[in-house]
C-alpha cells in the first residue's frame, strides 16, 4: 500500500520553508547608522581571513579557546586602540597577527557593528515565565 | 558483470577522513590544554579547522558511501559509474585544496567551512553529480519507502542550503551583523539536518534489512517521524541564536519547533525493547551493536539538546563546552556509530562476533566517549557559572582553572582516537584486502 498524503505534506512544508526563508532575508534587522555598512562588510572578511572565529565568539558563536569579543569595542578600558595592540602582539595562546592598516581599519569597523547590536553577556538577560528570554534594555 | 563499488570508494575516503579527524582532534586538544603549543606554526588556529573539516568530511563522504551501498544492496543499478568516478575525484581535489589551505594558513571561510570558498565549488559540483546519479538510479521517490524520502530530502536540501551557505560572498549580505549571523546559523542548522536525513535513512534501511520487517518503513508512523525531522530541519534553527537580538517571534518559532522533538525522545523510550527483540543479532553482530550504541547516544544527546533548546537554559549553556559536548556527542555518538554500522553491514565482510580486537575497541569507544562527553559538560557547567555570576574573574583565569578538566578531556580523546581509530583501520584494511575489486573503480 502506498500512502498518498506524504507528498502533500512535503509540498506544504517546502512552501512554508521557502516563504519563511525569504522573510528572514528581508528582515530589516540590525540596520543602524552608527557604523559604515560597506566597511563593516569588508571587516567581516578580515575576521574570516585571519580565522579569529576559531578561538573567539561573537554572541556566543565561534570557538571556545579565547574570550567572546562581541562588546570588546565598547568595553571599559578596551576599545579600538586596545584591540589593535592586542591583535598585533598576541598573548598566551593567541598568536600575533599582522594585518595591514586598511584591514585593521575594516576589522575595527566590523567589531563596532557587532557591538552596536547590543549586549551579548548572558548575565544581562531576563527570563520570562514561559522559558523565553528577553534582551537587556 | 561486476557489481558497482562506488559505495566502497566513498566509504574508504570517509575512513581516511575519520582517521585524520581523530589525529587532528587529539593534537587540537593538546594545544588547547597546553600554553600555546606550536602556536606560531601549526597551533590551534589551524588544528581546529583541520579537525572540524575532517570530521565533517568523514560524515559527508560517509553518507555518500552508505547511500551508494544501500542502492546496491537493493539491487538498483547505478545510473552512471562515470559520474560516480568524477564525483569522487571532485571530493579528493576539494579535500586536497582545503587541507593545503589550512596548512599554509590560508583561511577565508566561516565556522566549519573555514577554507577559501573556491573549494566549495568542487564540493557543490560533486553534490550535483550525486543528485543526478541518485535520482536517475532510483526514479521517482514518492511511491517508495520512507528511507528514499529521507535520502532524497537530504541530497536536494543540501544542494540548496549549501548555496545559501555562501550568500555572504555578496557584500550586501554582510553589511549587518545581525542579519548575516541569523542567516549563517539558519544555514548551519539546516545543513546538519540534511546529512542526518541521509544517515538516518540508511539506518532505517539497515534495520529493515536486519529485522526482515518490510512494513515499518512504509507505515504512517514512519512518515510522521520523517516529517517531524524535516519540520525541525526547516524551522528549529533559531535555537542556535537565542542571544542574538533578533525579532522575538523568530526565537519563539525555533523554541516551539524544537520542543516537538520530545515526541521522538518519548518514542525511543517506548519502542526500545521492541527494537532489541526483532533484530537478528547474531547474523549482523557488529551492525546491530553499532545501531544499538547509536540508539543510546541519541537518547543522551537528544535529552541534552532539548534542554539546551529552552531559551532560559540555553542562556547558561550557550557559548560554553555544553555546545562542544552536544556537537561531538552527536557527530561521534550518533552519526559515526550509524556510519560504522552501515560499513560493517554493507562491506559484506563476515566479521565474527568473537573478534576480540573489535569487541574490545567497541567497548573502549563507548566508555571513552562517555567520559569525554561528561568532562565537556563539566567544563560547560563551570563556564556557565562563570559567565553568569563572576564578571570579576577574567576569561584567561577561568580557562586556567579548567586546565585539569582539559587534561582529562585530552586523555579520554586519546583513548577514543586509538579505539575508534583501530575500528576504522580494521574496516579500511578489510575493504582493501584480497578479492575486494577495487581496481575497477567505480564500476
Ligand atoms: C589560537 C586562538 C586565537 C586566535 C586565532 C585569535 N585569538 Fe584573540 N585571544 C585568544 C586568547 C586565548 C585570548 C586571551 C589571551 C589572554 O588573556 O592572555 C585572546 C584575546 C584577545 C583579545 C583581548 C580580549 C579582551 O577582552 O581583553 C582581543 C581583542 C583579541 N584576542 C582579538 C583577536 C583578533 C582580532 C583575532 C583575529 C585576527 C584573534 N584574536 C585571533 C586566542 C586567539
Ligand atoms: C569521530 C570523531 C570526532 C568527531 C566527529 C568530532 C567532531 C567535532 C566537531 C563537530 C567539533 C566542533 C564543535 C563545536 O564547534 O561546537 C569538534 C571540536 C573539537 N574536537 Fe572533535 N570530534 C571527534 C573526535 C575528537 C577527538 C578524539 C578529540 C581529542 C580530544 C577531539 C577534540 C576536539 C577539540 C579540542 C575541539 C575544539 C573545541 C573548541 O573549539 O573548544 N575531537 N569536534
Amino acid at each position: 500500500m502506498v500512502l498518498q498524503w506524504p507528498k502533500y505534506v512535503f509540498l506544504i512544508l517546502t512552501v512554508l520553508f521557502v516563504t519563511y526563508s525569504i522573510h528572514i532575508y528581508s528582515l530589516p534587522e540590525g540596520i543602524s547608522k552608527n557604523y559604515h555598512p560597506a566597511l563593516a562588510a569588508e571587516g567581516r572578511l578580515v575576521w574570516q581571513k585571519y580565522n579569529c572565529q576559531s578561538c573567539h565568539q561573537l554572541f556566543g558563536l565561534g570557538g571556545y579557546l579565547g574570550p567572546d569579543l562581541s562588546n570588546v569595542y565598547s568595553a571599559k578600558g578596551k576599545g579600538p586602540v586596545y584591540i589593535n595592540a592586542f591583535t598585533r602582539s598576541g598573548s598566551g595562546q593567541m598568536p600575533a597577527f599582522n594585518p595591514d592598516p586598511n584591514e585593521m581599519n575594516a576589522l575595527l569597523e566590523f567589531l563596532k557593528s557587532v557591538d552596536d547590536c547590543g549586549v551579548a553577556s548572558p548575565a544581562h538577560f531576563k527570563v520570562k515565565p514561559d522559558g523565553m528570554i528577553s534582551n537587556p534594555g | 558483470m561486476e557489481k558497482s563499488n562506488a559505495g566502497k570508494w566513498f566509504y574508504l575516503l570517509a575512513l581516511v577522513m575519520l582517521l585524520a579527524a581523530l589525529v587532528f582532534g587529539v593534537l587540537a586538544a593538546l594545544s588547547y590544554s597546553s600554553q600555546g603549543l606550536w602556536k606560531e606554526s601549526l597551533g590551534f588556529i589551524k588544528l581546529r579547522p583541520l579537525h572540524v573539516s575532517s570530521a565533517l568530511f568523514w560524515i559527508l563522504t560517509g553518507a555518500n558511501g552508505i547511500v551508494f551501498f544501500a542502492l546496491q544492496a537493493m539491487g538498483l543499478k547505478l545510473f552512471s559509474p562515470v559520474l560516480a568516478r568524477v564525483q569522487w575525484l571532485l571530493w579528493v581535489v576539494a579535500m586536497a585544496g582545503i587541507f593545503y589551505s589550512y596548512f599554509s594558513g590560508d583561511f577565508g571561510g566561516r565556522e566549519y567551512w573555514e577554507y577559501p570558498p573556491v573549494w566549495s565549488v568542487f564540493i557543490f559540483m560533486a553534490w550535483v553529480l550525486l543528485a543526478i546519479n541518485f535520482f536517475m538510479s532510483t526514479g521517482s521517490f514518492h511511491q517508495r519507502p520512507v528511507y528514499f524520502w529521507m535520502w532524497s530530502t537530504g541530497i536536494i536540501f543540501f544542494l540548496l542550503i549549501f548555496l545559501e551557505n555562501y550568500l555572504w560572498i555578496f557584500p550586501s549580505f554582510r553589511e549587518h551583523f545581525l542579519q548575516d549571523t541569523t542567516i549563517q546559523w539558519k544555514v548551519n542548522g539546516s545543513l546538519v539536518g540534511c546529512w542526518n536525513q541521509m544517515i538516518y535513512g540508511t539506518a532505517m534501511f539497515l534495520m529493515e534489512k536486519i529485522s526482515g520487517d518490510k512494513t515499518t518503513a512504509r507505515s504512517p508512523l514512519a512518515f510522521s517521524m520523517y516529517f517531524l525531522g524535516l519540520f525541525n530541519l526547516m524551522f528549529n534553527w533559531s535555537h542556535h541564536i537565542y542571544t542574538l537580538p533578533t525579532a522575538e517571534y523568530v526565537r519563539y518559532i525555533g523554541y516551539i519547533v524544537s520542543m516537538t522533538e520530545w515526541i521522538i525522545l518519548l518514542r525511543i523510550i517506548y519502542t526500545w525493547k521492541a527494537a532489541v527483540s526483532t533484530a537478528k543479532k547474531h547474523l549482523h553482530y557488529y551492525p546491530y551493536r553499532f545501531l544499538l550504541a547509536a540508539d543510546a547516544w541519541v537518547f543522551l544527546n537528544l535529552f541534552l539538546a532539548l534542554l539546551m533548546s529552552v531559551p532560559a537554559i540555553n542562556l547558561y549553556t550557550h557559548g560554553t563546552h555544553f555546545t562542544v559536548a552536544h556537537a561531538m556527542g552527536t557527530t561521534i555518538g550518533i552519526n559515526s556509530m550509524l556510519l560504522l554500522a552501515a560499513g560493517f553491514e554493507f562491506s559484506g565482510l563476515k566479521v565474527p562476533g568473537q573478534n576480540k580486537t573489535i569487541r574490545a575497541a567497541f567497548i573502549m569507544v563507548q566508555v571513552s566517549l562517555l567520559l569525554f562527553w561528561i568532562v565537556l559538560i563539566a567544563a560547560g557547567v563551570y563556564k556557565a557559572n562563570w559567565q553568569m555570576n563572576h564578571p570579576e574573574i577574567s576569561h584567561t583565569q577561568m580557562m586556567q582553572s579548567l586546565r585539569p578538566v582539559f587534561v582529562v578531556f585530552t586523555l579520554a580523546g586519546l583513548v577514543l582516537m586509538f579505539s575508534l581509530g583501530s575500528i576504522a583501520f580494521y574496516l579500511f584494511k578489510k575493504m582493501t584486502g584480497p578479492g575486494q575489486h577495487l581496481s575497477t573503480f567505480p564500476a
